[in-house]
């Protein structure tokens, strides 16, 4: 699973490459053939007894922020990466490749009432690293330089907190299904910029053109304080969450019904993913060539795209067991 | 020095619950001190005696609470309720990662309702402390355990180097108590025909209530304080002093004028770097209070500049600290050395010593 270690990588879109190398290491053992692809896409395929292909995938990236501009006194101005509320960030550690910072905003004693009453924009914040000049900060960093929230992973009661659940959950259960013995023709996929667009999706989906997809990975959560029961999209430690349809993709009804079904037939805890909201890298791959069948499969995620998430540990696990029967199954919901 | 500000600043106390301190302190402290105890309030007290009866006393002060939460309930899915403990920053809460102190402590993180659940035009509000629950990934019977009401509750952020700074939560006002250590160490070093009172005092950040009890009870015939003041930063040009910039030394009403001035003349006479911080009344310090207990006590107020006050990640240049001790063990060892002892306490305002 190694969801300590990859958690704990930075991979901020289009920077992927330290959790790529990580998994790659981890994996190449298990693959008949692994390569990169032109946007940086890993893809690791196994032979299987049965000639039609299946793709599993989960994205590297994680949500964090670009460096725009160093200020001459040493601070550093910067833009999101992927979608990120402002308000999560105020006072939030974070490091940009080895250097550590802080995210900062002037003390609470110095905010204006009308400042204190609304939200906090991005373009009023910087990062701090230390550095008393603009010469000083040039040394340690530099324009363009991705930013990751500096957050250690840890396991708490039956969950685990970590920043980048989303969607290191789903590149962890994928490590642990490329180690299983595979039937079909299998594609294990750990693709990159979803938070920005579904961009890796929408290519190695149309390179790959399998004949069922499934995607893992980390979704919203709201089961939380301040939310009324019928908002909680999922909940944590409810099981595996299967989406109907978010704002990328309607998932063909019979495949989210037989993930569902077929949970149930298997002691596995399931739940609909009961919004429309959100989206993931289904949303480029069932549109990529002349379509792809494609559903996906996630694992709640209290507190997404913010520096501290939380998940079940029996959810991961719920997930991992269904989507298992997916890759020795799947061929049920053609019937 | 850093390796005792760490110490200090990664233990936990918010104003009422400053008990951990008190061991870090007394361990430190104990070897060099003759008596040391523990008041009502909490404060910690370590006295140096000189020897002789009528000898005068000097008080160096700073507080050891720290900024923080504390429990006001659970509900029935175990999320934590909470309210603030003195002035922290609430747009520094939503993910924050906190420490409940409960039966044992007990890891949390500072929940907010999601985006998407928010109506529209809330998401251009700033945040208010009811929206906010703590979530500790237990269950509600776990917590229910664990957690109390009145429980106090302190974020996480460990005490790291960023850059040539340091960084930490409550440095304000950790390392004015590491500082006060600092002086007295150093000051038990040399014999001193003057009892010196080190003070940690509780309750700052809730309005200086330990500062209160323990100058009434000392009566000190002069006090030093020392507290951190505002850093500089892109946001915040003017109000305050760049980090690195030497010991801010407050003037105003609440500074005894005689004894600012034997302060800053040390200061030029050793080539500390000062600054002039200009306070037009409270200067939201125990200074505040000590010059008014007890019948009246001729006070300074010495700072060091921190950004981010009152956040997880305060920061400053550890140089002003070493500055700031070496100006009051310089200060305090001439005057009781050099010169005449009976100039020490008659600093009353309009009545100069005399020379």
């Amino acid at each position: 699973m190694y969801l300590k270690e990859l958690c704990e990588t930075d991979g901020v879109s289009g920077n992927e490459g330290a959790v790529r190398a990580f998994i790659e290491d981890k994996i190449r053992p298990y693959a008949d053939e692994i390569y990169t692809d032109n946007m940086g896409n890993l893809i690791a395929f196994k032979k299987g007894r049965i000639p039609k292909t299946i793709m599993l995938s989960a994205h590297m990236d994680e949500v964090g922020f670009i460096v725009s501009r160093i200020t001459d006194d040493g601070y550093l101005k910067f833009k999101t990466v992927g979608g990120i509320d402002p308000r999560v960030v105020v006072s939030k550690r974070v490091r940009i490749g080895s250097v550590p910072g802080i995210i900062a905003l002037k003390a609470v004693h110095l905010q204006k009432p009308e400042e204190k009453e609304t939200a906090v924009q991005i373009s009023s914040l910087f990062i701090d690293i230390g550095a008393s000049s603009k010469e000083e900060a040039e040394k340690k960093v530099s324009i363009g330089d991705y930013v990751s929230f500096a957050t250690s992973y840890a396991e708490v009661g039956d969950k685990v907190k970590a920043k980048a659940l989303d969607d290191r959950v789903g590149c962890g259960i994928l490590i642990d299904l490329i180690m299983r013995e595979n039937i079909y023709d299998t594609y294990y996929v750990f693709g990159v910029q979803e938070e920005v667009g579904l961009r890796g999706a929408a290519v190695y989906a149309h390179n790959l053109k399998p004949d069922a997809a499934l995607v893992l990975e980390g979704t919203t959560c709201s089961d939380v304080y301040g939310a009324k029961e019928h908002e909680y999209v999922t909940v944590c430690g409810g099981g595996a969450a299967v989406s109907f349809a978010d704002r990328t993709t309607i998932v063909k009804r019979s495949f989210h019904r037989w993930l569902y079904d077929t949970a149930l037939k298997n002691n596995i805890r399931v739940q609909y993913k009961r919004t429309t909201m959100g989206g993931n890298d289904a949303g480029a791959i069932h549109r990529a060539k002349d379509g792809i069948l494609t559903a996906s499969l996630s694992v709640p995620c209290r507190y997404i795209h913010s520096p501290v998430s939380v998940a079940a540990v029996s959810d991961i696990k719920a997930v991992y067991e269904l989507a298992a029967l997916f890759t020795e199954r799947w061929e049920e919901m053609l019937r | 020095m850093r390796d005792f500000i760490k110490k200090l600043s990664d233990a936990r106390g918010v104003s009422g619950f400053e008990y951990r301190m008190s061991d870090i302190i007394k361990e430190r402290l104990t070897p060099v001190a003759d008596e040391i105890h523990t008041d009502i309030l909490g404060n910690i007290i370590a006295v140096k005696r000189s020897g002789s009866e009528n000898a005068k006393s000097i008080m160096i002060e700073a507080h050891m609470d720290e900024v923080g939460l504390m429990v006001l309930d659970t509900d029935e899915n175990g999320f934590i309720l909470f309210t603030n403990i003195g002035g922290i920053d609430l747009r520094t809460l939503p993910s924050a990662e906190v420490t409940v102190h409960g039966k044992k402590d007990v890891w949390g993180v500072v929940g907010a309702k999601p985006p998407h659940l928010q109506s529209a035009g809330e998401d251009k509000k700033g945040i208010k402390i009811t929206d906010l629950s703590i979530d500790t990934g237990l269950t509600a019977e776990e917590v229910k355990k664990l957690v109390s009401v009145g429980d106090s509750i302190t974020i996480n952020s460990e005490f790291s180097e960023l850059g040539s700074l340091i960084c930490g939560k409550s440095l304000d006002d950790r390392v004015g108590a590491a500082a006060v250590c600092d002086v007295f160490e150093r000051l038990g070093r040399i014999n001193l025909d003057l009892d010196v009172y080190a003070v940690f005092a509780v309750q700052e950040e809730v309005g200086s209530r330990g500062a209160k009890v323990s100058a009434n009870a000392l009566k000190p015939d002069m006090a030093i304080v020392i507290d951190v003041t505002h850093g500089l930063t892109p946001d915040n040009p003017d109000n305050g002093f760049k980090t690195g910039s030497g010991v801010a030394v407050a003037k105003g009403p609440n500074i005894n004028p005689e004894l600012f001035d034997k302060v800053t003349e040390t200061a030029k006479r050793y080539n500390i770097k000062t600054e002039l911080e200009i306070e037009g009344g409270d200067t939201g310090t125990d200074a505040w209070v000590t010059q008014t207990a007890a019948g009246g006590i001729p006070t300074v107020l010495l700072s060091v500049p921190l950004k981010y006050m009152h956040t997880s990640v305060e920061t400053m240049d550890i140089k002003d600290l070493y500055a700031l001790s070496n100006l009051i063990t310089l200060f305090i060892q001439d005057y009781a050395g050099l010169y005449r002892l009976d100039r020490l306490g008659d600093f009353r305002v309009g009545q100069r010593p005399l020379r």
